[in-house]
């Protein structure tokens, strides 16, 4: 294009820069045929959800709950990047209005009560209905178990426990018996939880697999489930509930409250194993932290879980006692909501305060419950009692009664640049339509592969930039004509020399803007966080349009003879701005 | 008039915001205690029901009736917030907190006007969407804000342009929760974002007239001839014509929104919104010419290095305008100090 001067820069390669990135944008925005953003709440409506607590007896929940899952709701949906979902108490009910139609997951994910405690399995078994191909079942059991039972802790030896099982029986494959009769389960998930500490390694992979029915273990003894198993220290209530759960029904307990206080038996969340579980010796409240990541060695999602000082001591207690216990009374259970995720054998004591569960996770499963382990367990278990979609809250009116007066107010703007700046205008004019391009693309990029969503705030927020935009030309103006009011440079010159010292200004000035958009954006929730998103990109689109448009198209400008010579329209006249020196010459223009 | 024009146009004017300080101090303070005499008064601002939490009413959508008759109807039985939205097959209208007789009106209204029978109108309460939770985390990233602010400010100015800033950043804020308070507008999330918006446009403005300032008297040597005070004045005339365009070009899009939009819409988020952004930046511009400048200017005149200068311009001055008696001042570092603040102020 241009041909560029020796030691000036080359406005016409930086020009062409931001076409490029304008075209680049503009075709993400053409290949996703996204070409309106995503509206929120308040302009687009959304769904409503209203959460009923679920108690025993027709009890009301406490206000004191109730507004302890409010705040919990609310985090984990602003956890998951949603800006401006409302969450409210409505009598003994939870309402929540989240943007945008048929977003389940979210609604899902908000309801669970996500109570998490770790148990240590006293028993296991095989669903009641294990898989018909038993080649789908998970690996082979673990055959590290030591086969004489040691007498744990708190748990009386007896003549049982010399009947245990030989490391290699698995008493999960005794209930094979009633497979035929049983509907076809899921292939059953192998989920392991590993421990942590870095050493998370030495835990053995096929540990649940102890859990899993297999093909290889002698039907005979089927009709119980428990024979074989050191049945010790378990309360015979139990014993016959164990005998008695159906885990491959639909309904296995998921979302029960289990009474961490005493024993209990669970299923796993894919219904493929039964356990009997000790009391809690983890709860899910003595966790400080959890985040979702993958394993540097095998590139599977994981979840790590960091503990209080409290549960780190609880954690390193349990690990240390069962480690050698014989299995699968080595396995400790994580149970989320009634389910067990995952029941690793520990392999060693584990001190040092963090765990790490893994298992077939994926990034958004992985992601979720990591979530709702962080921001804690919904103190009541909740049930769905209506979902609705709901119309926006302004309504069609105010949107278009909005977008009408600021496209009004943007000719306005216009016509004063026009007017007072007159050429210079046309650029100011130019710079602003490349900002608003710029802006509504990123705007409508953003929205549908970052989960952004428009709403009125946000409108009012980008039209109060055109002002911060404007700025940064206007002050890079009122430099240029500085210059050429002194009358000691030619307006090439002047441009580079104006630019250098507006370019700070620019700088320091949007640099306040930035700083207070990240601030809010990390610290405050919700609408706040959302406008400070909006805030900090339209400071971030300034630049890029001061930088890439607005200075090189002035370069190019100030070759042309219509601004170099200062023609009376084109803003430039020095004889009309008063240049030193002439002050005195006569000025007819009104 | 044409002559102020193009004297504005030229950058030719030459105002005394400085020197007039007292003034606008006088000003301020003024429009600052109506502001909190308005807050009490008025027990605080109109909080809306997204931070008090109001009534819900739920009822079936009879066919042609649209949001802005049910939202009218409901208005006409007594509530002054009112947020229509459709539910599934109902109305879902939301009002601020009412008392049992109020509900019942609004449902016997309701009623009425819609054929719906009056116990199909269900009313239940519902809490705050922007309880205590988020209000609190909005404040902490405000004050965050605010030190992270300062502590930039001081970094790329120094510490007396931050704490100008801040002044007439809070300023702002206090006057334009005053006129909230005065004229009762509905304080909503949208509001409060509002203000939000007028506190970064507040600073910016700052920001750019002290850059200017920081420019022109960072030129001010030992031999200057000019106080820092004139010499801030100076800097604040010549970003004049940038203050007032760039403040007229943010201006006209939010007041072309207020008037234009309130005209065709009546009242709505989009007239409490652009009502906040219109208050808060005219106060803006003013505060940044009128407020935080003089601030800055009354800080900086303690210094010991500018009150020196401030004696030798005015020593100049007077021997210049031939007094009487020489008055000689050593031009000695040292010599610092213990002249009243007063006595170096100077009118043009």
């Amino acid at each position: 294009m241009a041909p560029p001067t020796s030691s000036q820069s080359k406005p016409g390669r930086t020009l062409l820069l931001l076409l490029v990135l304008i075209i680049v944008m503009g075709a993400t925005v053409a290949l996703q045929k996204a070409f309106v953003p995503k509206f929120g709440l308040d302009l687009a409506g959304g769904t409503t959800v209203t959460l009923s607590p679920v108690l025993a007896n027709g009890k009301t929940p406490s206000q004191e709950s109730l507004d302890r899952a409010v705040t919990i709701i609310r985090q984990r949906v602003n956890g998951t990047g949603i800006s401006d979902a409302q969450v409210a108490k409505s009598n003994d009910n939870i309402v929540i209005q989240i943007p945008g139609a048929g977003r389940d997951e979210a609604l899902k994910l908000v309801s669970t009560t996500a109570e998490l405690r770790m148990r240590q399995v006293l028993a296991v078994a095989a669903a009641k209905a294990p898989p018909v191909q038993p080649s789908t079942a998970a690996p082979a059991p673990s055959g590290s178990a030591a086969a004489s039972p040691a007498a744990s802790p708190g748990v009386a030896s007896t003549a049982k426990a010399s009947a245990a099982p030989s490391g290699n029986a698995t008493p999960a494959g005794r209930a094979l018996s009633k497979a035929l009769t049983a509907p076809t389960p899921e292939p059953s998930e192998t989920k392991r939880a590993t421990t942590s500490g870095g050493r998370a390694a030495k835990a053995s992979p096929s540990a649940s697999a102890s859990a899993a029915p297999s093909s290889s273990a002698a039907p005979e003894d089927a009709s119980d489930p428990l024979a074989g198993q050191d049945t010790s220290g378990i309360d015979q209530a139990l014993l016959t509930e164990f005998r008695n759960i159906d885990c491959s029904a639909k309904n296995r307990g998921q979302g029960a409250l289990d009474d961490p206080n005493k024993q209990i038996v669970a299923c796993s969340d894919d219904g493929s194993a039964r356990y009997i579980l000790d009391k809690a010796a983890v709860q899910g409240t003595e966790i400080s932290g959890a985040q979702a990541g993958t394993d540097p060695t095998t590139g599977e999602w994981i979840v790590q879980v960091n503990f209080k000082s409290k549960g780190a001591t609880q954690f390193a207690d349990i690990t240390r006692r069962i480690t050698s216990l014989p299995a699968p009374r080595n396995q400790l259970a994580n149970v989320l909501d009634g389910v067990v995720i995952v029941a690793p054998t520990i392999e060693e004591a584990i001190p040092g305060g963090s765990a790490r569960i893994s298992g077939s996770f994926t990034q958004v499963t992985a992601t979720d419950l990591a979530d709702q382990l962080k921001y804690g367990a919904l103190p009541l278990k909740f049930k769905q009692s209506s979902v609705v979609s709901v119309s926006s809250t302004l309504g069609q009116d105010q949107l278009h009664g909005g977008l009408i007066s600021g496209a009004i107010g943007l000719i306005i703007v216009m016509l004063y640049l026009l007017l007072y700046y007159r050429g210079l205008g046309l650029i100011g004019m130019a710079s602003l339509c490349v900002a608003a391009v710029v802006t509504f693309l990123t705007v409508d990029v953003l929205s549908h592969n970052a989960g952004f969503r428009l709403s009125l705030p946000h409108i009012i927020g980008l039209v109060v930039s055109i002002g911060i935009t404007a700025d940064s030309f206007i002050v890079y103006f009122e430099r240029i004509r500085d210059e050429i009011k002194e009358g000691r440079r030619t307006l090439r010159s002047a441009v580079e020399v104006a630019w250098r010292r507006a370019r700070r200004t620019i700088l320091v000035a949007d640099a306040v803007m930035f700083i207070a958009a990240v601030v809010l954006y990390f610290l405050a929730v919700g609408d706040v966080a959302g406008f400070a998103f909006a805030m900090g990109l339209t400071t971030l689109i300034d630049i890029v349009v001061v930088f890439l448009f607005t200075k090189p198209l002035m370069s190019l400008v100030a070759r042309m003879r219509f601004f170099a010579k200062g023609h009376k329209l084109s803003g430039l006249d020095a004889e009309r701005m008063g240049r030193t020196g002439r002050a005195e010459q006569t000025l007819q223009e009104a | 008039m044409p002559g102020v024009i193009s004297r504005l146009y030229r950058g030719d004017i030459d105002i005394d915001f400085v020197g007039k300080r007292k003034t606008w101090y006088g000003l301020s303070a003024l429009l600052l205690a109506l502001s909190i005499l308005g807050l009490i008064v008025n027990q605080g601002l109109n909080l809306g029901v997204e931070f008090r939490g109001g009534s819900v009413f739920d009822f079936a959508r009879t066919p042609g009736s649209s949001i802005e008759q049910v939202r009218e109807t409901v208005a006409e039985a007594g509530p002054h917030q009112v947020i229509v939205q459709q539910a599934g097959p109902n109305w879902r209208v939301t009002t601020e907190s009412l008392k049992a007789e109020e509900v019942t009106k609004v449902q016997q209204t309701v009623s009425q006007k819609y054929g719906v029978p009056e116990n199909q109108v269900s009313s239940q309460v519902i809490g705050a969407t922007w309880g205590g939770e988020v209000s609190q985390k909005a404040w902490i990233g405000l004050a965050v804000f605010m030190i992270a602010i300062m502590l930039y400010l001081s970094v790329a100015f120094e510490w007396r342009m931050a704490l100008a800033a801040i002044v007439a950043l809070v300023h702002d804020l206090v006057i334009t929760a005053g006129v909230y308070a005065w004229s009762g507008f509905e304080v909503t999330p949208a509001t409060m974002l509002g203000f939000l918006t007028i506190l970064g446009y507040s600073l910016y403005d700052a920001v750019v007239v002290f850059d200017m300032i920081k420019e022109v008297t960072g030129k001010l040597g030992t031999g200057a001839k000019m106080t820092y005070t004139q010499a801030a004045n100076n800097a604040l005339s010549h970003t004049l014509i940038r203050s007032l365009n760039t403040s007229l070009v943010a201006i006209l899009p939010v007041a072309a929104i207020l008037f234009i939009g309130t005209t065709l819409l009546g009242a709505g988020t989009l007239k409490d919104l652009s009502l906040a952004l219109f208050v808060g930046m005219i106060v803006g511009t003013y505060s940044s010419l009128c407020v935080a400048t003089p601030i800055l200017v009354t800080l900086k005149e303690r210094e010991p290095k500018w009150q020196a200068l401030a004696r030798r311009v005015h020593a100049k001055e007077v021997s210049t305008a031939k007094a009487a008696r020489t008055v000689k001042e050593p031009v000695s570092a040292g010599s610092q100090g213990t002249t009243p603040p007063d006595d170096k102020r100077k009118k043009r």
